[in-house]
């Protein structure tokens, strides 16, 4: 019976799509042990060519910042705008900068 | 190679990919895990890609109009010639994966070989393709030997009854035979004993690090080229032809 | 509250942490169309609720492998072999991506998969009918994935994230099934005499079963409201039925069939298909475990399951043994 020993493990997949891009989460999947979780992603999440690169990463080694932490941790950066390059107004003489 | 041995030699590359690819089909919905039930369909899409081009070819050459569907599905147990490896059926899923392996690992060896020689260009569009392929399904059967292997009692026992089982049917990969040596003779197939030893060498590697124990028995089973088959084989194309035996002039 | 909320918590105190401000938030989120996200707080139905969907859809999906994979053996040209043992393949992907986005609310795909074998899980009654030709593959990607493309697009933009990216990856596999699965019915209807019979009888045998796959009439659906709300469901069983018959009814006509149904009529008025009554009574039987496979199909997964123990506890093994040989590595060399 399955319960004697720990059942597969969770590995969340991540996809890089084309060189150049970044991997990005695809899903996830069941598996012994990381070769078999490559495997089993490259079958499981590429069979329509999706991707060029897989990374597999244990569920549990993920650490994840707290989402009743949203405000605190993203809102104080709303008012920054002057972050961004938008911000500032450049005469329109200054073609390009 | 006369144009019949070449057409032979071309069926017996088809119908190991094919009749393996329908055993494999069958686990569909049946595997251990559903990761694992995706992985056996993949290789066994693979294995049916393959024949068909294989049989595409073959008819294409014989030039008697005779397409990838009708050498399917109109040729008798007789007329095929596929090793008695590749029919066996699938048992449990450490004979699956025992004979995949071994299969694997003569595939690599032959698909490495078609992808370079010059006789037949065709075979080797094709062999380069599959070789990518082939060595998917050959790490994909070593991975499991190892595990099945080496990892509990029970597993460990199951998985070396299945390679003694299955043992007496590698031989016919390497054995002696008119058309295949005609092959050989052409430079289509690789160096019999050379072929034969790194098999030899790889097969012992990956049960070395399952800690298995390679078989010493060099009894062959054979007769799968000659298309004197295992009992099984015949009950398989039963399933397989019962559509288009019964519909001899329906297209699907 | 898991750790790293509770170790944040003196900052919020007096904050958003209210039980009642958490489900305003969440309410708020819902009416906004936002997602919802795995680690978000949610309420209790809520996440019941979408486990109890997410889950009886990824057993469809591991289930429905069986009825089509009972044909892949047969196919009848290579080439439909290749499909259909891809697309059989691909139910086993869907499967997958939805016990996954199950297992983001907490839930285990062994607990999952140990409901299904023990019969106490409900999938989509439609696998509880045997697949008795050919044709019939023809008939299940045209009408019953066709029905389940129906029910599966606007989950799409459901409101669970995990759920609804998923089924962005299920639909647009899905369209292929059904694309496949038309053009074995075109085949067999431009096909002998026989073909063509056999491409009727499916439909008969089909029709029915596909149209209940929407689920109950509005009025005795137990679940339709509170998820509609969620937005965990956002069209009624009938609306979708209806859209479905409207959509099919001139591809029936186009394969030169008819649907088994007498009181079939265009309305000219409402622009929709009128359709005969459904016999509730063969669906509510169905579901109660006694339509034609049930036993069958249960005990095919179970035995899959069962058959596989020795195999993913060897994998377990040697991931352990290994997992033991790279510490002591680690320790001898520190």
């Amino acid at each position: 019976m399955s319960n004697q020993s720990p059942d597969w493990p969770l590995w969340e997949v991540f996809v890089r799509s084309r060189q150049g891009l970044s991997h990005k989460h695809v899903g996830s999947l069941h598996a012994s042990d990381a070769t078999m979780a490559i495997a089993n992603a490259r079958d499981v999440y590429t069979r329509r060519q999706e991707g060029v690169s897989i990374w597999v990463i244990p569920a549990e080694a993920i650490s994840a910042s707290s989402p009743a932490d949203k405000d605190i941790l993203f809102d104080p950066a709303n008012d920054k705008v002057y972050r961004h390059p938008t911000f500032y107004k450049l005469p329109d003489e200054v073609k390009n900068m | 190679m006369t144009k019949a041995q070449h057409i032979d030699w071309l069926l017996s590359l088809a119908d190991d990919a094919l009749i393996l690819g329908q055993r494999l089909s069958e686990w569909c919905g049946h595997a251990p895990a559903l990761e694992e039930d995706i992985a056996l369909s993949n290789i066994a899409l693979d294995l049916i890609g393959q024949s068909r081009a294989l049989l595409s070819h073959a008819g294409r050459l014989e030039g008697a109009g005779r397409d990838e569907d009708r050498l399917a599905f109109f040729r008798s147990d007789r007329e095929y010639r596929n090793l008695l490896l590749v029919e066996l059926p699938n048992g449990h899923f450490g004979d699956t994966i025992a004979r995949q392996f071994f299969y694997d690992q003569f595939a690599l060896i032959r698909y490495t070989h078609l992808a370079q020689q010059t006789f037949d260009s065709e075979v080797a569009a094709i062999a380069t393709k599959a070789l990518k392929e082939v060595r998917y399904h050959a790490a994909h059967s070593a991975e499991w030997m190892i595990r099945l292997g080496d990892g509990t009692e029970l597993s460990k026992a199951r998985i070396q009854e299945s390679v003694d089982r299955l043992w007496p049917f590698t031989g016919e990969c390497f054995q002696e035979h008119t058309i295949l040596d005609a092959a050989i003779a052409s430079g289509a197939m690789p160096d019999r004993s050379r072929a034969q030893n790194t098999w030899n060498e790889s097969v012992g590697a990956v049960l070395n690090q399952a800690t298995l124990t390679k078989p010493e028995g060099s009894w062959k089973q054979s007769g799968g080229r000659d298309g004197l088959h295992t009992e099984h084989l015949s009950y398989m194309l039963a399933e397989m032809q019962v559509l288009p035996r019964l519909h001899p002039e329906a297209k699907w | 509250m898991d750790e790293n909320e509770r170790g944040m918590e003196p900052y919020l105190c007096g904050e958003s942490f209210h039980a009642m401000d958490l489900n305003q938030r969440f309410e708020d989120y819902i009416a906004a169309d936002q997602k919802i996200e795995a680690k978000d707080w949610m309420p209790d139905e809520y996440r019941k609720t979408l486990i109890r969907q997410i889950s009886q859809h990824a057993h469809s999906e591991i289930i429905g492998m069986l009825p089509e994979g009972n044909w892949i053996t047969r196919a009848p040209s290579l080439k439909r072999k290749a499909i259909l043992l891809a697309k059989v393949q691909d139910e086993a992907g869907h499967g997958l991506y939805l016990y996954s986005a199950a297992e983001t609310l907490g839930a285990n795909r062994d607990d999952l998969m140990d409901a299904l074998i023990d019969g106490r899980a409900k999938y989509s009654s439609i696998f509880n009918y045997p697949t008795l030709s050919w044709a019939d593959m023809g008939a299940i990607g045209w009408l019953v994935d066709g029905a389940a493309i129906m029910n599966q697009v606007p989950l799409c933009k459901c409101s669970y994230g995990p759920y609804a990216r998923a089924m962005v990856r299920v639909c647009k596999e899905e369209s292929f099934h059904q694309r496949q699965g038309f053009q074995i019915m075109l085949n067999l209807s431009e096909g002998t005499d026989e073909q063509r019979a056999m491409a009727q009888d499916s439909l008969n045998r089909w029709w029915w079963p596909s149209l209940m796959m929407f689920g109950p009439n509005d009025e005795s659906s137990t679940h339709n409201e509170q998820s509609m709300r969620w937005k965990i469901k956002r069209f009624s069983n009938d609306e979708l039925r209806q859209r479905f018959v409207d959509m099919t009814i001139p591809q029936v006509e186009l394969l030169g069939l008819t649907v088994p149904d007498q009181d079939l009529k265009w309305n000219e008025s409402t622009g929709h298909y009128e359709m005969g009554p459904i016999e509730w009574q063969e669906f509510f039987d169905v579901i109660a475990g006694n339509g034609p496979c049930n036993k069958e199909r249960i005990a095919a997964r179970k035995k899959a399951h069962r058959d596989g123990d020795w195999v993913r506890e060897a994998a377990s093994a040697y991931a352990q043994k290994m997992n033991a040989k790279a510490t002591s590595n680690q320790t001898h060399a520190a």
